[in-house]
């Protein structure tokens, strides 16, 4: 048998390379590491937008009793920061790396199927300018991202905001389900000989049950945001308390995705923690199995605990705490996974580099944003918190602190592979320190102001003793997070135009992606080595200390 | 043990969309128990109708399993004959949904008169546009068949859709057992 494995041939066409050059050969390709370049680049434009949405929250923001944006501006500004953060920024820019990385992690030559993963990304940008041509077409929506009924019905929301808003999100709700079921296929029909699903890159792995939430996330939202367009658009009654029907079905339906919708968020920012970690720890990582078993657990449990957005809707005491003791277990598998992560970490020879940093720093967050979540899990402190600028701390410390962060160690981590470049490790180091800096002073201090009762989604408020100040520290965070942000863009552009030479595998990684050049092929591989453990490029390098790997225990040897 | 990229891909598609379907006949079973909507339900659906059109779209599930036998059999002259059936009888099924729908427009059941107008032309709204969805790709499949550009379609496709029409039509089942057989035995 021979020792290089064939890579699966992919059925469509590849992309000619006579087309290459030029904008055209970017907006006809079916190529994935094409697409997921403009994935990460609409995500980091739309970065950018709604970047510019929080600053201009945080300047009203900065003293009680301001004026600088009406209440009106105000609340579509919110409205817009989080729609724009959620579907434009982070979905996109997972779905970018996944994209990107997955067929080159599993050595194959493209995605199943390359031009349906054309059609999803630009359904994304379709539907990002639908929702930002409301803003031009009478005003943006002022709903909140949750645009809960009756408030998003025609009657309390006159402007188009709103149907721009469900139209918008449903183009790119369908785009993101192409792409998962896209994903999902790939990596169960695509996968390099040797490659079984107990040897996928941990990042795959997560890629995978992700795939499966976004499958079953994607349905409800789709069907609430009909519902409220039949609503809105043709007078029916399903949100409508006047027409019999019933607000709280828009909630039961909205957050049946929208807790998923947590967890399709981060999901991917954990493979790539799985993957960065062991690589700057010179070690495998510790208890595979526990890291895509815990995450199988939290597929599951994360479509049985929607309704603790909704305690204080009163819906009962034997609701409540069915949805509280479901809230509190999915607590338990997230937590194996930091001990894993730190498991990994303890003893390795750690090298501090930038995507390492950030990865460090994730842990650290995404605990403090996970343990403010589990306080909402407890009934009465939801009563007490919901609604408050705790809330707002909680999940920026899971999404940015978590996600982000997550995102940028990964940026760090593939930039070479994706250009042929290293990022400065000089600027790297400013980005990772300023962001860090700027995070918590605008969102630790978000703890303690909703703790003493400020409530989110309203344009002031009062002058309480050191309310002010703790707001003003909040801005002044805000704009440490511009400056951060702007040394990031300096950064990729001055290293993409004269950075070092990355080399094929410039972090001694060893996973199939570092095994081709940077960037990549067309075709992606050339050869593609044998693949017998979790890290064949190890095993490629030290035969003699080969991972151990028998074939039993990795579900057998067939491709 | 490997299942084909397309009709994998299809399979997954299909768990979604039965899914979204799940909720959107949750919602009118919801609301019908909720108000008086069965009243309106009762007086101006027609079971009996209704259910002759629903036979023939089951039947449409009959004919494009016997075009995927012709099909293996390796006879694509009789496949695409038994596929020009079930597109024949898919239409008659949407004619026989756009009669009834436009006989409750007429007597002044629309999504604004009231819960039941809402629900019910959502959810059989949403199923005929499947029901067309799968009419225009198996006309897709048959201009194929038939062009003589060497465009013939690839084996298995017919496989991929036979699976979207099945569930096509078991959604149909489900959704005439909630909103009609509900009614015969209330």
């Amino acid at each position: 048998m021979s020792d290089t494995a064939l890579v699966p041939e992919s059925h469509e066409a590849l992309p000619r390379i006579s087309a290459a050059g030029g904008l055209l050969s970017w907006i006809a390709s079916v190529d994935h590491k094409q697409i997921g370049i403009m994935y990460l680049l609409i995500s980091l434009f739309f970065f950018g937008v709604g970047g510019i949405e929080s600053l201009l929250m945080r300047i009203q923001l900065a003293q009680p009793g301001e004026h600088f944006l009406s209440p009106q501006e105000y609340n579509q500004i919110f409205t817009m920061h989080g729609t724009t953060m959620i579907f434009l920024v982070v979905m996109p820019l997972l779905i970018g790396f996944s994209t990107y990385l997955v067929p080159l992690m599993i050595g194959a030559r493209d995605m199943a199927f390359p031009r349906l993963n054309a059609l999803s990304f630009w359904l994304l940008v379709f539907g990002g300018f639908l929702l930002y041509y409301s803003f031009i077409d009478g005003g943006a929506p002022a709903t909140g991202w949750f645009s809960y009924a009756p408030l998003s019905e025609s009657a309390y929301s006159t402007s188009k905001g709103v149907s721009y808003w469900a139209l918008g999100l449903l183009a790119v709700g369908t785009g993101t389900l192409a792409t998962a079921i896209n994903l999902m296929v790939t990596i169960i029909n695509l996968r390099v000989k040797g490659m079984t699903l107990r040897r996928v890159p941990l990042f795959v792995w997560m890629v995978l049950v992700n795939g499966f939430i976004i499958l079953f996330a994607m349905p409800p939202l789709n069907a609430s945001l009909i519902m409220l367009l039949g609503d809105r658009l043709l007078g029916a009654h399903f949100f409508t308390a006047a027409g019999g029907g019933s607000p709280i079905l828009w909630q039961h339906y909205f957050w049946a995705f929208g807790h998923p919708e947590v967890y399709i968020m981060i999901l991917p920012a954990w493979g790539m923690i799985s993957e960065i970690i062991p690589v700057f720890s010179r070690k495998p990582i510790f208890g595979y199995e526990f890291v895509a078993g815990s995450s199988v657990a939290i597929a599951v449990l994360s479509f049985a605990v929607y309704a603790h957005h909704m305690f204080v809707v009163g819906l009962g005491h034997p609701f409540d705490a069915a949805f509280s003791l479901a809230s509190l277990t999915i607590a338990v598998p997230t937590g194996v996974k930091i001990f894993n992560w730190i498991a990994t970490m303890w003893g390795g020879k750690i090298r501090f580099k930038t995507p390492m940093l950030f990865a460090t720093a994730f842990l650290v967050l995404f605990t403090i944003g996970g343990i403010s979540g589990v306080t909402f899990a407890m009934v009465p402190i939801d009563w007490q918190t919901t609604d408050t600028y705790y809330v707002v701390a909680h999940f920026h410390y899971v999404l940015f602190g978590g996600t982000l962060f997550g995102v940028f160690a990964g940026l760090y981590y593939w930039f070479p592979k994706i250009t042929g470049k290293l990022l400065s490790e000089r600027l790297g180091k400013w980005h990772f320190w300023l962001t860090l800096i700027g995070f918590n002073l605008t969102f630790f201090v978000q703890h303690l102001l909703g703790l003493a009762g400020m409530a989110r989604r309203v344009y002031t408020y009062p002058n309480f003793p050191g309310w002010g100040d703790m707001n003003l520290i909040s801005t002044v965070g805000a704009f440490v997070l511009a400056i951060a942000t702007l040394v990031l863009v300096w950064n990729l552009i001055v290293s993409l135009r004269r950075g070092q030479s990355a080399g094929d595998n410039p972090w001694e990684a060893w996973t199939l992606e570092w095994a081709t050049s940077s960037p990549p092929p067309v075709h992606n591989f050339d050869s593609v080595p044998p693949v017998r453990g979790r890290r064949p490029l190890w095993d490629l390098a030290h035969p003699d200390q080969a991972d151990e790997m028998s074939p039993a225990r990795a579900g057998g040897t067939n491709a | 043990m490997k299942v084909e990229s397309n009709k994998l891909g299809m399979a997954l598609f299909v768990a979604s969309e039965a899914f979204f379907f799940s909720l959107l006949i949750l919602a009118y079973l919801y609301f019908q128990t909720a108000s008086g909507g069965t009243r309106v339900a009762h007086n101006q659906l027609d079971p009996l109708t209704t259910g002759a059109f629903s036979l023939c779209l089951i039947g449409s599930s009959l004919t494009i399993w016997l075009a995927g036998r012709s099909a293996r059999q390796g006879s694509n002259q009789r496949a695409a004959m038994w596929v020009i059936l079930t597109v024949l009888l898919g239409l008659v099924f949407l004619a026989g949904q756009g009669m009834e729908w436009s006989r409750l427009l007429g007597s002044g059941v629309t999504m604004a008169q009231g819960l039941f107008g809402t629900t019910f032309f959502t959810l059989t709204g949403f199923h005929g546009l499947h029901v067309l969805i799968g009419l225009l790709a198996l006309s897709i499949f048959i201009g194929l068949s038939f062009s003589s550009h060497g465009s013939a379609p690839k084996p298995g496709t017919l496989e991929v859709l036979s699976l979207y029409w099945h569930f096509v039509d078991v959604v149909w089942i489900v959704i005439f057992s909630v909103i009609y057989l509900r009614l015969v035995f209330a």
